[in-house]
């Protein structure tokens, strides 16, 4: 049942992609993201896989390659990082409009400027409308679980929607833990063969596809992807139960820690879930009703699911990686009090901007944190509800 | 066999069909037609579009144009999306996920726009990563489809409206690019400029070639524009004619690095005869500005003495 390994999570995610055998991987050079087609080159070169891989100029050619390769009727995947999916970025509309299952690999990073190679989620952040589902990762076995889950999701005939898996840069990508994978023919069978409906190549039923679009379609078209949005939900949820009897391991829309008797509890993703379990495990013994909700489900937002999850507490801090630059609240902050407003769920919420450009995220914050909550309960008083932990000095 | 427009197009259906949206007296529907021509009637081609002009005008949601299969993504990238396409062929059909039988070609059609300029880096990386695509440059020397603003195709003196000629500048400052020497600096096995002339004759073989060449080929057509160039639009062919015949639009094609002209005309006329019809030149023809038509004869003459000597340098050692 399983292998037991030590890897990376750019090693995790490369190898989960080798055993996903896609028919191309279109992908340039970027730190971290930069060992995952480095890896998988070298699959290509072993002939371990039937890959063509193929070695674009950039970022927007590695997607503009994707599209043209999924479009054909082809399997097709890329990883990048930061400024590689800000050159991206119009590509990912399109390779969204088109309705092309591409998958992508997102090793968060700092986008420029300043120039940062360092983790935080400003490259996911700046892509969060653009129609692709969006799965974080807390570590190397959730950035690889949720690769081999990516197609089933994506193909699916209701969703039909493009994919990026995200984990943090460094922190997860360049940090080896033990994972347990799964084997070869296993996967081979979870992931299934890929035959589209309607592709390029099919010379018995040539197609055009990417037109100019008009007043009178695009509404229709844009609606149809919204739709496919929602539809991915159900999807999701049925791809996470096939894969837990697979190996054990579940999966939901988020991960739900300590949190049904919780009285304060933090909403994050990514790699901060493992520090913030680790600050939760130390409240509990000294008695605090600490709590956590872990985010696996970016986009689709869970709405209903995460304003339930959170309705019993007495208050509660969403963590953005981010900074919105918006003078209101960061982006997961501001989809959390959405979701709570329209269920009618009133819970006392703030939010802290953190972890900026690779600023390190200490345990003894996340406590302060849950202090800083437990002093909320206590007053009812929050002030501003805009924060920062871990910055040098208050920005005023 | 020798070409013969009336048995082509008697003998091979058109690929590229009527009713597309594009202007009357515009040489990019006539080139793109013949290159579709160039396919035998047995392959599959899937075509690959880059943003402007023959893209809007020939896939507008739910109708389109091509007969084959169509792909159009962005402006810059239809070297990069076509380059993914050959690669998905090149893989499936190795793994044998597509039929054995029968061939599919790739093409990407690109104005000056899109290539000389916005596209230029993911044309360079797709043709030196060797893909087995033909690219077609309709080069209207302008951005036409936005509305007539200048390219790095754009002849000099040109009026263009973001090269206006105004009181102080005389309309576009810079000379044109050359593209096809940047693709030929890509060792690419196949790279030809052409023009609809003389029955298509010379359009319609190097498409094949490109075509039917193994590996990654270019093709430069000139290809006029009515409202950019401001000739009348019954007058295009005419207007072909005189870009071959003034050496301004040389036919040549570059076979494996050797150089060839493919057409030398008896007796060069002077560039004026092309600008002269041409609204956009109008105010080289003003007196006082002779010196910009000494200019522009000068410029047409170095580039075909270059391109003289270039295929004299080239064939050498045969």
């Amino acid at each position: 049942m399983g292998i037991r390994e030590r890897l990376s999570g750019n090693e995790a995610a490369a190898t989960a992609m080798r055993q996903i055998n896609p028919d191309v991987v279109a992908a340039y050079p970027i730190t971290p993201s930069t060992e995952i087609p480095q890896y998988f080159s070298t699959f290509v070169a072993n002939g371990s896989v039937d890959s063509d891989f193929v070695a674009v100029e950039s970022e927007h050619s590695a997607m503009s390659a994707c599209i043209g390769a999924e479009a054909a009727g082809a399997r097709a995947m890329t990883a990048t990082s930061a400024n590689g999916l800000s050159l991206m970025w119009e590509m990912i509309y399109i390779a969204s409009s088109l309705r092309l299952p591409i998958v992508l690999s997102l090793v968060n990073r700092a986008v420029s400027g300043p120039l940062n190679i360092h983790n935080d989620h400003s490259d996911a952040m700046g892509v969060r409308d653009s129609g692709w589902i969006m799965l974080f990762s807390e570590n190397n076995q959730e950035a690889y679980d949720n690769t081999l889950m990516a197609h089933r999701i994506a193909e699916h005939k209701d969703v039909r929607l493009p994919l990026m898996i995200c984990q943090d840069g460094f922190i997860t990508s360049h940090s080896i833990e033990n994972i347990e994978l799964v084997e070869d023919d296993k996967v081979k069978e979870f992931v299934g063969e890929y035959h589209p409906e309607h592709y390029l190549l099919n010379k018995e039923e040539p197609i055009a596809v990417g037109p100019l679009d008009v007043q009178s379609y695009l509404f229709e078209h844009k609606a149809q992807q919204a739709e496919a949005m929602i539809n991915a939900k159900k999807v999701i949820l049925e791809v996470a139960e096939d894969f837990e009897k697979m190996t054990g391991r579940k999966y939901g829309f988020f991960e739900e820690y300590k949190l049904d008797d919780a009285e304060v509890a933090i909403v994050c993703m990514n790699s901060t879930a493992g520090t913030t379990k680790f600050v939760v495990d130390n409240l509990r013994e000294k008695g605090i009703k600490a709590g956590l909700l872990k985010l696996r489900v970016f986009r689709p937002f869970p709405v209903d699911e995460v304003a339930k999850a959170l309705s019993h507490l007495k208050a509660m801090a969403i963590l953005d990686k981010a900074s919105s630059l918006n003078a209101a609240g960061g982006a997961l902050y501001e989809d959390v009090l959405s979701a709570m407003y329209v269920n009618n769920i009133h819970v006392p919420a703030v939010n802290y901007v953190y972890g900026i450009g690779g600023r390190d995220t200490k345990a003894d914050e996340i406590e302060q944190v849950y202090n800083d909550l437990l002093e909320i309960v206590k007053t009812g008083n929050i002030d501003n509800p805009y924060r920062y932990f871990g910055l040098r000095r208050e920005a005023k | 066999m020798a070409y013969n427009l009336k048995e082509v197009v008697a003998n091979k259906p058109s690929r590229f069909t009527s009713g597309h949206r594009m202007c009357a007296g515009c040489g990019a529907p006539p080139a793109a037609r013949m290159i579709m021509r160039a396919l035998k009637p047995e392959d599959h081609a899937v075509v690959a579009g880059a943003t402007g002009c023959m893209e809007v005008s020939t896939f507008i949601y739910p109708y389109t144009a091509w007969t084959d299969s169509f792909i159009h993504t962005a402006f810059e990238c239809a070297g990069a999306t076509i380059s993914g396409v050959e690669a998905a062929y090149h893989s499936m059909k190795k793994q044998g996920k597509l039929p054995q039988d029968g061939e599919t070609k790739f093409i990407a059609f690109g104005g000056d726009g899109g290539t000389y300029d916005i596209g230029l880096q993911s044309l360079s990386g797709a043709m030196e990563r060797r893909h087995d695509i033909t690219y077609v440059c309709y080069d209207n020397g302008a951005y036409m489809n936005t509305g007539i603003q200048r390219s790095s195709a754009t002849p000099k003196f040109a009026d263009t409206t973001t090269s206006p000629a105004g009181k102080v500048i005389p309309g576009k400052a810079q000379p044109r690019k050359d593209l096809a020497k940047i693709m030929v600096g890509h060792h690419i096995p196949y790279v030809a400029q052409t023009i609809g002339y003389m029955n298509f004759k010379d359009l319609y073989e190097k498409a094949e070639k490109a075509i039917y060449t193994e590996g990654p080929a270019f093709l430069n057509v000139l290809a006029p524009c009515p409202r950019g160039w401001g000739y009348p639009t019954d007058m295009l062919m005419q207007i072909n004619k005189l870009a071959v015949e003034t050496c301004y639009w040389p036919l040549y094609e570059v076979v494996d690095g050797e150089y060839k002209i493919t057409y030398k005309p008896a007796k060069k006329l002077p560039v004026e005869e092309f600008l002269k019809p041409q609204k956009r030149f109008r105010h080289m023809f003003k007196p006082g500005n002779e010196w910009m038509i000494e200019e522009f004869q000068k410029l047409v003459d170095e580039r075909w003495q270059e391109l003289l000597d270039l295929e004299e340098i080239t064939n050498r050692n045969q």
